[in-house]
């Protein structure tokens, strides 16, 4: 059976030229960079190609990346970072709808007496920006908002958010996992401090991530132990994640355009047919402002783990925000925040696409789905006959 | 990704006995929508008393569907008395198991059928309703509900308990009252099975070793803590080491531990065994300990 792969927000295919990249640096080029001997030196070079093809796609300087393990790390990074390096300020800043790995290091840190102040979104998952202006004070080290949310899509305005926060001598930080390499981005125009990228959702491999530092910024590091990143970042570098990384970089700076034209088309598409298609069935966010890959649909009467099973039967995989995927009991938390009702939560499913997606694949899934919602909607009680 | 066995996906996939009887002799619903789960059992006696027919109708996951059909499948055939003696653990061993956290699936599925078979017993009058005091406020689950699946289950932690019955799964407010029911629960369920276990002095199996531990500190050192507002809860034997928590004392207690510690070693070496030593568990003295007063 062949596979139908929708679930490009939780991880994608390294790309083959991105293995291609990596494979000589296993068996041939496995020196270590910070060795004095030309074998190892020469792959301090590699590294230096790598972070500039990063900086090429941010737009920033190659100084101002830091190679991590993750996008997790970066997120982590970014925050103790920060609050170690101005120690006198306990206020971090955050939204109801971050990832966890933001959320789970806030809420820990309020545990540890910071004050953590989590700024709720509307219906459509539009964050309430204007909240925050109201927020910051002199005790506020660190406002943490995502770029774009990885179960909607929703993506914030934050080149507006950033200028609200600018200026008042509080870092901004942005987990930016769910858009580099999806939409645009040009950092030396912005006043982002902090960003958090992570390799395996651009079609580079796992366990590399980034963390982009504006220069000037303070920030402590989470590593301790060699040199390595200039003292940023300590472990020897994970050499064949950061030069798959680099080519994923230069990779996507070539397809942001069809990111934007093909896969969005192939999204709205499905989209489109499936809403018309299933009755009582909504969108979850707002249809506008959104990454071009990802619809997040919520079926009504039926739940989101049985959906997800029926369509990997076909092959079709794609992820839900129901509590019994997660093995908690509650749903999303990014759906609850946005009063999606429990009802509805329970049969979220979220497709994500990717460049490597077919027309074929999308009309597949559009002729098996509603089948799929008949199916369970005839073993449901809340239906009536 | 879930472990389902063969069996749960098969009857997942292949359903049997969906639907509504009309003019059904039982009918039991429970769950709703909010809950993330819910069944209705609908069920047909024959002449001489038999369930000649059963359908269900689920809102849920795959072991929420399995379960439904599963017990349709139980309870055909049986007279009413012998379908009111089936567990949710019948119905998750027929599966061949389900995951942990999907065990409330099969207490769903016990559940529905109990208040199916109470509104055949009371002419079909009487519909499912919440017996006892609620406990869970996020998933409305009572008293009586969770000390019957820890009896029923063996259960000894509030995580098997949400589990089992999802109460504790949403703001976890009602943690403490859990513990409080696991134990009342467990120290009757200990003094009903009256087991022979040899006085001290004889050598003792690790399982009769156990259950002395545990006789030694219900008779013997709770009432007295008790008395005092405290409480002792049995974590773990391992070998000789008695590994306890001490509950619900106030912070001028952790100066007191120290003896308290030795007076449980005294009891215990006097009633189990002497080369019994205790230690209090590392996660608990960590907790902060609440003011009861």
């Amino acid at each position: 059976m062949k596979t139908i792969y929708f679930d490009n927000n939780a991880t994608t295919k390294v790309a083959e030229e991105v293995l291609e990249e990596m494979r000589p640096l296993f068996c041939e080029l496995y020196g270590n960079p910070s060795s004095m001997h030309t074998f190892g030196g020469q792959i301090g070079r590699k590294i230096r190609q790598a972070r500039e093809r990063v900086a090429g796609l941010l737009g920033c300087e190659p100084s101002e990346i830091i190679f991590t393990s993750c996008g997790t790390e970066s997120d982590n990074t970014a925050i103790k970072g920060t609050l170690a390096a101005v120690p006198n300020k306990r206020k971090i800043i955050t939204t109801r709808v971050e990832h966890p790995a933001v959320l789970a290091v806030c809420r820990e840190l309020a545990n540890h007496g910071y004050t953590v102040v989590e700024l709720g979104v509307d219906k459509q998952g539009r964050l309430d920006w204007r909240q925050l202006e109201e927020q910051i004070d002199d005790d506020t080290a660190v406002v943490t908002i995502m770029y774009a949310n990885n179960e909607t899509g929703v993506v914030f305005p934050i080149e507006r958010i950033v200028e609200i926060v600018s200026g008042k001598g509080v870092v901004f930080h942005t987990d930016a996992v769910q858009v580099v390499g999806k939409m645009p981005l040009n950092l030396s125009k912005s006043k982002i401090d902090l960003l958090s990228l992570s390799g395996h959702k651009l079609h580079g491999p796992k366990g590399v991530g980034v963390l982009y530092v504006r220069k000037g910024t303070r920030i402590s590091p989470f590593m301790l132990g060699g040199h390595q990143e200039e003292g940023r970042r300590a472990g020897t570098e994970n050499v064949p994640g950061i030069v798959g990384l680099g080519k994923a970089c230069e990779l996507a700076a070539e397809t942001i355009e069809e990111e934007n034209s093909k896969v969005k088309y192939l999204r709205d598409k499905l989209e489109d047919a499936i809403l018309e298609r299933c009755p009582d069935c909504e969108l979850n966010g707002d249809k506008d402002n959104r990454l071009p890959n990802t619809t997040n649909i919520s079926f009504e009467y039926i739940e989101g783990e049985a959906i997800l099973l029926m369509l990997d039967k076909y092959g079709i995989c794609a992820s839900s925000g129901s509590a019994c995927t997660s093995g908690s009991l509650e749903p999303s938390h990014v759906l609850r925040a946005m009063g999606v009702p429990f009802t509805a939560a329970h049969g979220s499913i979220r497709f994500s696409l990717s460049r490597y997606n077919t027309e074929e694949e999308v009309d597949y899934t559009i002729e098996k789905m509603p089948e799929i919602v008949n199916r369970l909607r005839e073993l449901s009680p809340f239906v009536a006959k | 990704m879930w472990e389902y066995t063969d069996k749960v996906k098969e009857h997942f996939f292949n359903p049997h006995n969906v639907g509504e009887i009309e003019d059904p002799d039982g009918i039991g619903e429970v769950g709703s929508l909010a809950c993330g789960d819910a069944l209705k059992l609908t069920f047909k006696l024959d002449e001489n008393g038999r369930i000649r027919d059963a359908k269900f109708k689920t809102f849920g996951c795959a072991s929420a569907i399995a379960t439904s059909s599963v017990l349709t499948e139980l309870i055909k055939g049986k007279t009413v008395d012998e379908a009111a003696k089936i567990t949710n653990k019948d119905i998750a061993d027929y599966l061949g198991g389900l995951p942990e956290q999907k065990m409330h699936c099969s207490v769903m599925g016990r559940e529905a059928l109990e208040a199916a078979i109470e509104n055949y017993r009371t002419g079909g009058k009487k519909r499912h309703e919440l017996e006892g005091r609620v406990v869970c406020n996020c998933f409305g689950v009572t008293e009586s509900e969770i000390e019957r699946v820890i009896r029923e289950n063996n259960l000894t932690t509030v995580e098997d308990v949400t589990n089992y019955c999802k109460a504790g799964g949403g703001c976890g407010e009602c943690h403490g009252e859990i513990e409080k029911i696991i134990e009342k629960t467990r120290s009757v369920k200990i003094r009903e099975i009256p087991s022979p276990v040899p006085a001290k002095g004889h050598k003792l199996t690790n399982i009769q070793k156990i259950q002395l531990v545990q006789e030694t500190i219900n008779e013997q050192i709770r009432p007295a803590l008790r008395a005092d507002g405290g409480d002792i809860e049995l974590i773990d034997i391992e070998g000789d080491k008695v590994i306890v928590a001490f509950r619900g004392m106030c912070a001028q207690c952790r100066l007191a531990e120290f003896t308290m510690k030795d007076v449980v070693e005294a009891k215990l070496r006097e009633f189990v065994t002497d080369e019994l030593f205790v230690e209090e568990d590392k996660e608990s003295a960590q907790e902060p300990h609440n003011h009861r007063g």
